[in-house]
Order: C-alpha cells, then structure tokens, then sequence
C-alpha cells in the first residue's frame, strides 16, 4: 500500500538535496564555528553561507538573520525579546486568537509578568481586520504579533498593511511566517515587518532549526546567554549541519516556490472539488481565496474529526485535525472557535496541507477512500 | 497512530457491535461531553429484568465508539443490576485499556448505558411498575 502523506502542515520530510547538502557538515567539517583555526573557520563560512541564503529568500540583510532551535524559539525570542527590551516604553501587545501556540503563550506568559494583551478576534473566515489592530493601538503598546498565515486553516493575513499600520504608530510589528516562508512571497520590507519567524521542518529542513529576522535598530533582549554567538543575540554553539540544511532548503524554496504554489493550488482545489462532488454537507474552514495554496480544511457534518483520521490512517493516508478528540487538551482548536465555526464542526473537521511529496494520483486515492469512510461513520452517528 | 491502539479497541472501531436504533425501546439515554463535544446515545429492550437488546449512536472519538461499542457486548443478556455495574473502567478495559488522555471517552457508553436503565426504570415506575433497582437510583 502506497502512503499518502497529507500533513506537511505539521512537518516536511527532509529533501534529499537538503540531506546531501548537510552530509559533509557531521564528520568533516565539523569544526565549531567560534574557533579561529581552519576548522572553526571552515565551519563558519557554511553557516554564514546559510545566513546569506536566508536572507536573500527574505530579502534581508545577513545581519539581521539570528539562528534559532525552532520557529517556536523564534515566537517567543521575537515576543520576550522586544517585551523585555521596550518595558521602558510600553506594556501593552497586540496579538489575534487565532495564532500558534508559540504566540499565544508567550503573549499569556508576558500578561503573567504584568503586560497587558489584546487578543484581536478574526472573522469568519479567519482574516483579522486591519482596523481593529489600529483601534487596539494605544500610546502604551510596543509590540503587533499577527501570523503570516494560518496553520490550521491557512488563511493568509493582511500583513502589508497591518504592517503600514503599525509604522504609522511607531509600533514594532512581528510576523510568524513558519506556514508562508518558502511557500508565499516573503519580503521583509514588502510585508512591513521588524521581525519574522521561520521554521526549518515546514520547509524540507531538519526539525530543531529556525530563524527569526532581526530588522536593524530592533533591540531584542536574549532568551538564552552564554557566549556570544549570534551576535549575542542567541547563545549557543549552532547546530551546524542542521542550518545548513535550512540554507539549502531555503535555496530551493525560492528558486521552486512559484511554480510549486501554482502545482499545490491545483492539487488542492481538485482534490476540494473531487470530495465535494462526492459527498454532501462538506464545509470548507478558511478563506475560500486569501488562503495558503497547500492547505485545505474541511468539516465532515455529523462525524468526528479523530474518526476520520484514524480511518484513513488505517488505509495509510496520513491527515490532521483540529478536533479536541486529537489534542489531548479536550479544547477543540482555537482557530475555528475564534472563526465562530459552531461545536458540532470543529469537531468535524480535517486538515489536509499538502506538499512536495503530493502527486494528483494521491488526490483520487484520498477522495474515493473517504466516502466509504463518511458514510459509515455517519451511519452510526445519533446528529443528523 | 493505529499504535496509539490496542487491536480490540480498532477491531470494535472498525467492526462495531450493535450500531442504530431500537424504535419501540423501553429505555433510552444520551450522554455528551461538554468539554469535547462528543455524544453517544444508547436504546435498550428489556425483558423480565434483562436486557434483551442494546443498540448505540456515536458522534465520537474512535475510543468513544470502540467503548460503546464494547458497553453493548457486555450489556446484552445482564440483568438491570448487573448492567448498571457496567462503568467506564470496564469497557475501558474490554477495549484494551485507554491512555489517561482518552480515558472520559469511555465514560461516554456506560453513562449513556446508565441513563437508558434509569430511564427505563423511571418509565416503569411511572406505569406503576417499580423498577429492581429504582431505590439505588
Ligand atoms: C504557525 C506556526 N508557528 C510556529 C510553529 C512552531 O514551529 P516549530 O515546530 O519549529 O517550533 C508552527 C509549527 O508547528 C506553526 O505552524
Ligand atoms: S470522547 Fe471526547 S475525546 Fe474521546
């Protein structure tokens, strides 16, 4: 049984031009970077050699690219870090209902240190509207931290112009990128953001890396101190041959994303319209246009969203789903509660997030397997 | 993520016992999560104290659904007395056992298996007719 793999939402698999790009990186050029010697120095070369990479998808300087440990490290470095270093100025941060847990609890974390947050609500479809991040602006806010674009539902945010919104304020803005950075457009200065964070996992690099942009004159208190790597920005001797992979990775990233995104978005809506040609009462989270090419979430009405899952585990295609039967918390996701998606659909629903593994001959396994599936969980489901 | 499963409890998930609906049911009783939204409905026939049938409706996690559909196995056949003994530790266990995590979901089929005796015995009453085990209730 071939395995369809529709979770890259959650992680990518390693790219094999990642892998043999970071292979000489554990045995032989393993110097530290820190050291001065023709090891050190070799190893550093292909770090900054990385750094440039990232930068040039970001369209940033190398300097303003700090390494870190995860995009959830970057969240929260982006979050404390100018928290910490603004106290000064401000407590109050802007943040919406619908971001990352990396966001929501370092937002939660700050409140308990006696910052004040607003958690801006979105609409139906999951956008937040621009203007209700200019109301939430007052003289005591530091910091704006809306997410690129939605892990759950994939809806792409006003980014640009909440980001115009913010300079009109002074205010810092920060962007979590981990679901766009490689997939959509990411400029820097055309998004309008001091600050973004990446993740290596989501885009064909090895877990356990990530990144955040560091616009010039943003002070960013550390996370983490010891020596001075990173420009003392993120102490740590770097995990060498992993960065490496994200450079490769963001190498390939911006010279395939274009074409990939038109393939994604192809694959996406066929296998959108090949499940709602089949089966009735399918409900699409998300926005049906502003919205991730790769990701298409779905409520199934009337069956349990870990039911599914399993079921189509069972038949080696591999999905998410934002029921709170799946999270081991008992809360069912955040994101469509905020979008107003009623009990009864969230628990229904299914995420599909496509990616480079994806062929459309998995998009005809995966909708004539979920019918039979639909239809027999229905049947012995006591909602109409 | 099948690992996460003991083979009983996919085997009630893929296979369940007893699905759909009693029309003319002397007991019927339905249990909801409110924390995970979750619910099962339970219908019994009752015969001299026993319960002859059993059929059960799950919008569920698939440890709701194996464990109600394992409730029904053991329910089938009981006396009254006997299936109110039925609690979320037993099927827990019919199934294989649950990670702690997963543990309410089997709360879901005996509590609605509960309310169904409850509500027969309460049906009963009403007719003039005292339930065996009315007085525990
Ligand atoms: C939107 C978003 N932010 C942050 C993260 C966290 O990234 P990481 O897994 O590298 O910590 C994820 C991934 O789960 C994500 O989807
Ligand atoms: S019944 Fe709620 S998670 Fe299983």
């Amino acid at each position: 049984m071939k395995k369809i793999y529709l979770d890259h939402n959650a992680t990518t698999p390693v790219d094999p031009r990642v892998l043999t790009a970071m292979h000489p990186y554990f045995s032989e050029v393993f110097g530290n970077p820190s050291s001065i010697h023709a090891f050190g120095r070799e190893a550093k070369e292909a770090l900054e050699r990385a750094r440039g990479r990232i930068a040039h998808l970001l369209r940033a300087g190398e300097r303003e690219i700090c390494f870190t440990g995860s995009g959830t490290e970057a969240d929260n470095m982006a979050i404390k870090g100018v928290a910490h270093s603004y106290r000064n100025k401000g407590d109050h941060l802007i943040t919406s209902q619908i971001e990352h847990h990396a966001v929501l609890a370092s937002c939660a974390y700050l409140e308990k240190e006696g910052f004040r947050v607003t958690y801006l609500p979105v609409d139906g479809t999951g956008r937040v509207d621009p203007d209700d991040v200019r109301k939430a602006i007052t003289d005591h806010t530091i910091l704006i931290t809306i997410m690129h674009a939605n892990n759950e539902v994939g809806t792409i945010q006003a980014i640009p112009e909440i980001g115009r919104i913010a300079r009109e304020h002074g205010v810092l803005f920060h962007t979590d990128a981990v679901q766009t950075a490689g997939k959509l457009p990411v400029d820097v200065d055309a998004l309008n953001v001091d600050l973004l964070s990446l993740s290596g996992h989501k885009i064909y690099a090895p877990k356990g890396v990530g990144a955040l942009y560091i616009r010039k004159g943003t002070k960013i208190t550390p996370l983490i101190h010891g020596g001075h790597h990173e420009h003392g920005r993120r102490a740590g001797t770097e995990n060498l041959a992993s960065l490496v992979g994200l450079g490769k990775a963001a190498e390939i990233a911006g010279a395939e994303r274009a074409e990939e995104y038109k393939r994604l978005t192809k694959l996406r809506d066929a296998l959108h319209k090949k499940i709602t040609d089949r089966i009735e009462r399918v409900f699409l989270n998300g926005h049906p246009t502003q919205r991730i090419a790769n990701t298409l979430n779905l409520s199934f009405a009337a069956v349990e969203g870990e039911s599914i899952i399993l079921s189509l585990d069972m038949e080696g295609i591999a999905v998410a789903s934002g029921s709170a039967c799946t999270s081991g918390s008992l809360e069912s996701s955040h994101v469509l509660n905020a979008m107003g998606i009623i009990p009864e659909l969230t628990q229904s629903s299914v995420r599909f997030s496509l990616g480079r593994t994806n062929t459309p001959e998995d998009m005809e396994t995966v909708a004539e397997a979920l019918p039979p599936i639909i239809e027999r969980l229905r049947a012995m489901s006591p909602l109409t | 993520m099948t690992d996460r499963y003991d083979d009983k409890l996919l085997d009630h998930f893929s296979h369940p016992r007893n699905v759909g609906q009693i029309e003319d049911a002397d007991g019927v009783g339905q249990i909801g999560d409110s924390r995970c939204g979750d619910m099962v409905k339970v219908w019994i026939k009752v015969g001299d104290d026993r319960i002859t049938d059993v059929k059960f409706r799950a919008f569920g996690c698939p440890a709701a659904i194996a464990t109600s559909s394992a409730m029904t196995e053991l329910a089938v056949g009981k006396s009254l007395d006997e299936a109110a003994e039925i609690t979320d530790d037993v099927v827990a266990q019919a199934v294989g056992g649950l990670s702690p995590d997963k543990a309410h979901c089997s709360n879901l089929g005996a509590a609605a298996l509960y309310e169904a005796i409850m509500n027969y015995v309460v049906r009963s009453v009403e007719r003039g007719r005292v339930g065996c085990i009315a007085s525990e209730a």
